[in-house]
């Protein structure tokens, strides 16, 4: 299982948009994400990763198999998915 | 042309789109799901496929508000219903053996609570969760999809009926008027409509043929509901909406068109209530019921509880009037702690002010606790009891009252003995206030919550009309106030009748005020006295309302939809 400490960048945190983008790419490819110190929940549930309240600028842990896996969610946290 | 009728509430008229809404479906109760593996299988896909189904109907949505916040919700909310955590929950609970229903309510409950616990933006996000657990639920269930549509036009909502979150869920902006076709019209989606302003019209019988976007003329004071109404009824609804927003934006004190006053009063039966009134266009309270503080209760408040609530209605209504009436508990309205079960009779039996025979310390308690709040407010409130039949009840509830330190004490009037000797009654109180629909029901001994004997119980019998003038008459001849707070004073017809008489103060529920306040602006003083000279004159309820309609404005005639 590879890991990956990202910074949240959308302004907002994770809730509706955001959270629906990044939820919705990381669907069904067993991957986890897990707030700063927090145990890591399904990265494909919006109602998980909302009830995690990561806020913007804030760190997180994403865990998959697969590094091509890793990388797409990476760039999605990576993104002002807010702004677009 | 077809016309729906029901039951009207207000007097507004509008035109528009019908757009449906259905209730939530009730709580799923516990309940064994499917016995068998293949049943308990089965279940689970109708499961998923209902998740599957709501979340479609919700993008689908979403992608027809797309760009607007609501369509961002709308996004998240589908997303939400295809959550493969909340839908695995929900498998396993259906495999161990759960309902269904049951299942999807209870695996959704632990993220509400999560949420909530949360607080601020997820918090917010719980309406989400419960509008997914409604549509699923449903689904399931085979009822309608539920909820208030987002209304994208002005619309008239139908509705089997609505529950508060309903109500509270719609847009208030564009709801032109609501349609229901249950309830009734002491309901909460009328009690709510009528606060608002919003016709609305209950048990339209017919109202499940009406479809989406289908146009209605709807008129709240004749209680009907036009489907594809023609130019006339349209023209007709538009120029009476118009008059009526005329008629709320005038907040002038009530009084006759030559300048005879009469006190416009809101009748309320909570601190709550007295607080909605602080900026409304009304003179004071002229009916506090204070028996809610009451309901529901195993043990009577405490003097200080009460006090309390004494407090805030006297300071919500800022030195204007306010007229409190003792507990008037037992018949229709019982106690836990008072209310007697072996009366054969209890509309005639221990109830309102008669409860002092058996429970003196509640009659104490109130006017104390009274008392108290008006000392903690430096403003006095007119305190009258209930139910007073004779005289020396009159002296005996004056007494205490003065003795627990209220200056204004008064009597409801709503038994025909204590009607026929009012000189009586006013030489030992300083008001008295007409309750006019028990005073219809002693007269007419006919039980008011009797839906088949409502003819007998008509305002303008006769012989109703013969006890409101002689109290009148009485409160002229001792110069006291004598007011009305039953059904009758929100009746701008009445109203007008009851000026005549010498009335001189009509509380109602705040809505109707407008109304009243226009009717009585358009008639002198003398007019009012012909008008209730005509109406005495009536052989019978029907001929006596017709006598004062035909001596009333037909311009208040048109706007108010008298007849």
């Amino acid at each position: 299982m590879a890991e990956r400490t990202v910074v949240v960048a959308s302004a907002q945190g994770l809730h509706a948009r955001p959270a629906k983008l990044f939820t919705q790419a990381a669907a069904g490819k067993g991957a986890t994400i897990a707030a700063e110190g927090g145990a890591p929940v399904d990265a494909g549930s919006i109602l998980r990763v909302m009830a995690l309240g990561v806020k913007g600028g804030a760190t997180v842990t994403i865990a998959a198999e697969d590094e091509a896996v890793l990388d797409e969610l990476q760039a999605l946290l990576e993104t002002d998915l807010d702004a677009e | 042309m077809n016309v729906l009728a029901g039951s009207g509430v207000g007097r507004g008229a509008v035109v528009g789109p019908v757009a449906r809404a259905h209730p939530a479906p009730p709580t799923p109760l516990e309940a064994a799901g499917p016995d068998s593996d293949a049943g308990r299988a089965e279940a689970v896909e109708k499961v998923a496929q209902a998740y599957r189904a709501v979340a479609a109907a919700l993008t689908a949505r979403a992608e027809e508000a797309a760009g607007t916040t609501m369509g961002e919700v709308l996004d998240a909310t589908a997303a939400m219903a295809g959550d493969p955590e909340l839908i695995g929950d929900v498998k396993a609970r259906v495999l161990q053996g759960q309902d269904p229903a049951f299942a999807v309510d209870h695996a959704t409950k632990e993220y509400i609570d999560l949420f909530t616990a949360a607080g601020g933006y997820l918090a917010e996000r719980v309406t989400d969760l419960r509008s997914v657990r409604d549509r699923v639920i449903s689904r399931l269930t085979g009822l309608p999809e539920p909820g208030v549509p987002a209304l994208a036009v002005p619309s008239v909502v139908v509705a089997q009926d609505l529950a508060p979150a309903d109500t509270a869920a719609l847009d208030l902006a564009k709801v032109l008027a609501i349609v229901i076709e249950q309830g009734g019209p002491t309901g909460h989606t009328a009690i709510i409509a009528g606060q608002l302003g919003i016709p609305c019209i209950v048990r339209v019988a017919g109202a499940a043929d009406l479809v989406d976007g289908q146009v209605v003329a709807v008129d709240a004071a004749a209680g009907t509901v036009t489907i594809d109404p023609d130019d006339e009824v349209r023209a007709r609804a538009v120029a009476r909406g118009e008059a009526l927003e005329r008629l709320a934006s005038d907040h002038g004190d009530g009084a006759t068109s030559d300048g005879h006053r009469v006190q416009l009063l809101a009748n309320i039966g909570t601190a709550e209530d007295a607080e909605r009134l602080t900026d409304a266009a009304v003179e004071g309270v002229g009916l506090f019921r204070t028996e809610v503080l009451f309901l529901g209760r195993t043990t009577a408040p405490t003097r200080e509880e009460q006090a309390d609530t004494y407090e805030r209605a006297l300071k919500a209504l800022g030195g204007r009037k306010v007229v409190v009436r003792t507990l008037d508990a037992g018949a229709d309205k019982p106690l836990a702690f008072v209310t007697r079960t072996d009366e054969e009779n209890p509309a005639l039996g221990v109830r309102g002010y008669r409860l002092v025979r058996t429970a003196p310390e509640l009659m104490a308690d109130q006017l104390h606790a009274l008392a108290e709040a008006s000392r903690r407010t430096g403003i006095e409130p007119w305190v009258m009891a209930p139910m007073i039949a004779s005289v020396d009840e009159a002296a005996d509830f004056a007494a205490l009252a003065r003795e627990a330190g209220i200056a204004k004490v008064g009597v409801m009037i709503e038994v025909p003995a204590a009607a026929l000797r009012a000189r009586d009654v006013f030489s030992v109180v300083d008001f008295v206030s007409l309750g006019t629909n028990d005073l219809a029901q002693y007269t007419m001994a006919a039980d008011r919550l009797l839906g088949g004997l409502v003819d007998l119980l008509d305002p303008w019998q006769p012989a109703v009309l013969e006890l409101v003038a002689a109290v009148s008459w009485a409160a002229g001849e001792a110069e006291k106030p004598a007011g009305v707070c039953g059904e009758s004073a929100s009746d701008p017809l009445m109203a007008l009748v009851l000026t005549g008489l010498g009335i001189t103060s009509l509380s109602m529920s705040p809505a109707a005020v407008p109304g009243v306040r226009f009717a009585l602006s358009r008639h002198t003083r003398a007019e009012c006295e012909a008008i209730a000279v005509a109406a005495r004159g009536g052989r019978t309820a029907e001929a006596s309302r017709a006598a004062a309609l035909e001596l009333c404005d037909t311009e208040v005639r048109e706007v108010l939809a008298l007849g």
